[in-house]
């Protein structure tokens, strides 16, 4: 019968990503309560035994090019074949751009139910229940899956990464047969990014700018460079991306980035229902706003009411100043 | 190449999702309805393949009850003068489909999707009320169609496609494929234009067919509530946040004090 725990342990460089540490903290808390083992399961080129000392007994590896990502939906026959061996009763991933890619394939080729981009996990008379963000985090729905094999995609940073516990993997390399539809696409192209940046998604600080920023010059001089003092990814508003002054990718809101960093600076942002739906759940929220009124200081941790455009460069000598980033 | 959209209507971003004491889900009473943002995306790039000749036919598909139509006519009505937009709506609907789950839709999609003779389907990446992100890929693999999520540039050129996708760390992937395929819009793709008098006149001579799943050739026990494998036990309002504090001062005395308690107290720098 199905029992523990299988978690899907991205990396980056060759080690592991900081979701991998979550989900991996989070699934020896579920198994202790649920029984069983946890296990890994790592796609692509990257150092797989050290996950042993953050508590994966086994970890299945399956190396190739083609498992460079799941642009042809190699992914889905990775995580196939590593289900098979493991037997487990729960599939943990991050709710990154690969796994939301590759979940939904998979579970329909297992007959799993799936719930996307949890942000808590917990036992309730026995069942895993998970709490997930619908409307964009306007309300919270709590799931339960019925199949045998169950898949979760986590949101980042919604769990603690553990310290090590000791302890070693048993490293399992897979034998994964691909799919038809698999094998009727190819990788022809990786552009690689402008700049060395943390996708908004997985941001653990993000600096947003608003409307009132005015021009993507301005951009660049208030908020891109207090970002960069800070060691935080930007984001910008609907609005201000719809007046070009930021690229699309850097929307944070209900139509563009859901995201869960530890900080969140909104600069001149308002506070749109759409734009709250896409960051309330932030741990500290800070609003910089001309305007006393704005929505945006009932859901802030610290406001200050003041222009920007003399506070954002204040912030950006004080953060240097005091050594912040470094 | 018959190219296939996905739509469902949504509450506006905009709109206030109120979950009521008893914890049985939203009330929507009041909600403005509107097309999925993404779906929107994906129909315009459907349409802007109709314009360049790449697609012959371009049909909407919805699984929704006739409280659907008025957001399929909306659908409908978009096109440049002269072509002519969507030529029909299927709206998919039966009592058996009530409560499926998202892999139950994906099979009522997937299986209209072949009923039509459709060699692309591009439909949102998500819609903004489940946020599960999960449909489109189920129909792919159910269909045992390649597939690219989240798509933000598409080139067709006969039956050789080629898709961009976010590949995270800021990396864009291409991805070259070939009919038939599921392809899934983001933001960024296109700019969706809005529909015109004439085409809104249009709309309204264009047929929505309503189908079932006995006309859909579809076993009843997979789909609905009675083959969900997920289910929602309880909604909650999203957690109250602590009561936050406003800074007042001279402008470099607040800053440096924002520093001070974003490091020392928040610990978050």
């Amino acid at each position: 019968m199905a029992s523990g725990i299988l978690v899907v342990c991205e990396h980056e460089d060759g080690a592991p990503k900081k979701t991998a540490y979550e989900l991996l903290s989070k699934a020896r808390s579920l198994a202790a309560e649920l029984g069983g083992d946890v296990s890994a399961v790592v796609i692509g080129s990257a150092n797989a035994a050290n996950l042993g000392e953050y508590g994966a007994s086994v970890v299945y590896t399956a190396d190739g090019s083609e498992f460079s990502s799941d642009g042809t939906g190699s992914w889905a026959s990775a995580l196939a074949a590593a289900i098979v061996e493991a037997d487990p009763a729960v599939v943990l991933g991050a709710a990154s751009v690969d796994i939301r890619s590759a979940f939904p394939r998979l579970a329909v080729r297992i007959g799993a139910g799936m719930a996307s981009d949890c942000t808590d996990l917990f036992i309730q008379d026995g069942v895993l229940i998970a709490r997930r963000p619908m409307y964009a985090g306007k309300a919270f729905a709590d799931v339960s899956i019925s199949s045998s094999v169950a898949l979760y995609s986590v949101r980042p940073n919604s769990f603690p990464g553990a310290a090590p516990v000791g302890g070693s993997a048993t490293v399992s390399p897979l034998s994964v047969s691909h799919s038809e539809a698999e094998l009727a696409s190819k990788i022809v192209g990786v552009e690689a990014p402008k700049s060395e940046t943390i996708d908004l998604t997985e941001a653990n600080l993000i600096v947003s700018g608003g409307r009132p920023v005015d021009s993507s010059e301005n951009f660049d001089r208030l908020i891109r460079p207090l970002a960069e003092a800070l060691g935080a990814t930007v984001g910008a508003s609907r609005a201000a991306v719809d007046a070009g002054y930021a690229p699309h990718n850097e929307q944070v809101g209900q139509t563009g980035k859901v995201v869960n960093p530890s900080l969140y600076i909104a600069a001149a942002i308002s506070g749109a229902i759409q734009h709250l739906a896409g960051m309330r759940t932030s741990r500290v929220i800070v609003a910089i706003n001309k305007n006393p009124e704005a929505p945006i200081f009932q859901h802030a941790t610290y406001g200050i009411v003041g222009d920007i455009f003399e506070i954002c460069p204040l912030l950006t000598e004080e953060a240097k100043r005091q050594g912040i980033g470094r | 190449m018959k190219v296939g959209v996905c739509i469902k209507r949504v509450p506006g971003s905009d709109s206030r999702i109120n979950v009521g004491d008893d914890a049985q889900g939203p009330d929507l009473a009041d909600v403005g309805w509107e097309v999925n943002p993404y779906d929107s995306f994906a129909l315009e790039e459907a349409l802007q393949l109709q314009e360049s000749g790449a697609a012959s036919d371009v049909v909407v598909f919805t699984v929704c009850g006739p409280e659907g139509d008025a957001k399929i006519r909306d659908a409908l009505a978009i096109g440049k003068r002269g072509k002519c937009g969507a030529s029909k709506a299927v709206r998919l609907d039966d009592p058996a489909f009530a409560g499926s789950d998202a892999i139950g839709v994906a099979r009522i999609l997937a299986a209209a999707v072949k009923k039509e003779g459709i060699d692309m389907v591009i439909a949102g990446k998500q819609s903004i009320d489940g946020d599960s992100a999960q449909v489109p890929a189920m129909m792919a693999e159910i269909l045992g169609w390649p597939s690219v999520c989240e798509v933000t540039d598409l080139e067709v050129d006969g039956s050789a496609i080629k898709a961009w996708r976010a590949a995270g760390s800021g990396k864009r992937e291409v991805v070259a494929l070939s009919l038939p395929c599921v392809i899934t819009a983001d933001k960024g793709l296109n700019t969706p234009r809005y529909p015109t008098l004439p085409g809104i006149m249009a709309a309204k001579r264009k047929p929505i067919e309503v189908v079932d799943a006995g006309a859909l050739g579809l076993d009843t026990s997979t789909v609905g509530a009675s083959a969900a494998l997920v289910t929602v036990a309880k909604w909650s309002p999203p957690p109250a946040r602590p009561q936050g504090r406003i800074l007042e001062g001279d402008a470099s005395a607040v800053v440096a004090e924002l520093i001070t308690l974003l490091r020392d107290e928040a610990k978050v720098l």
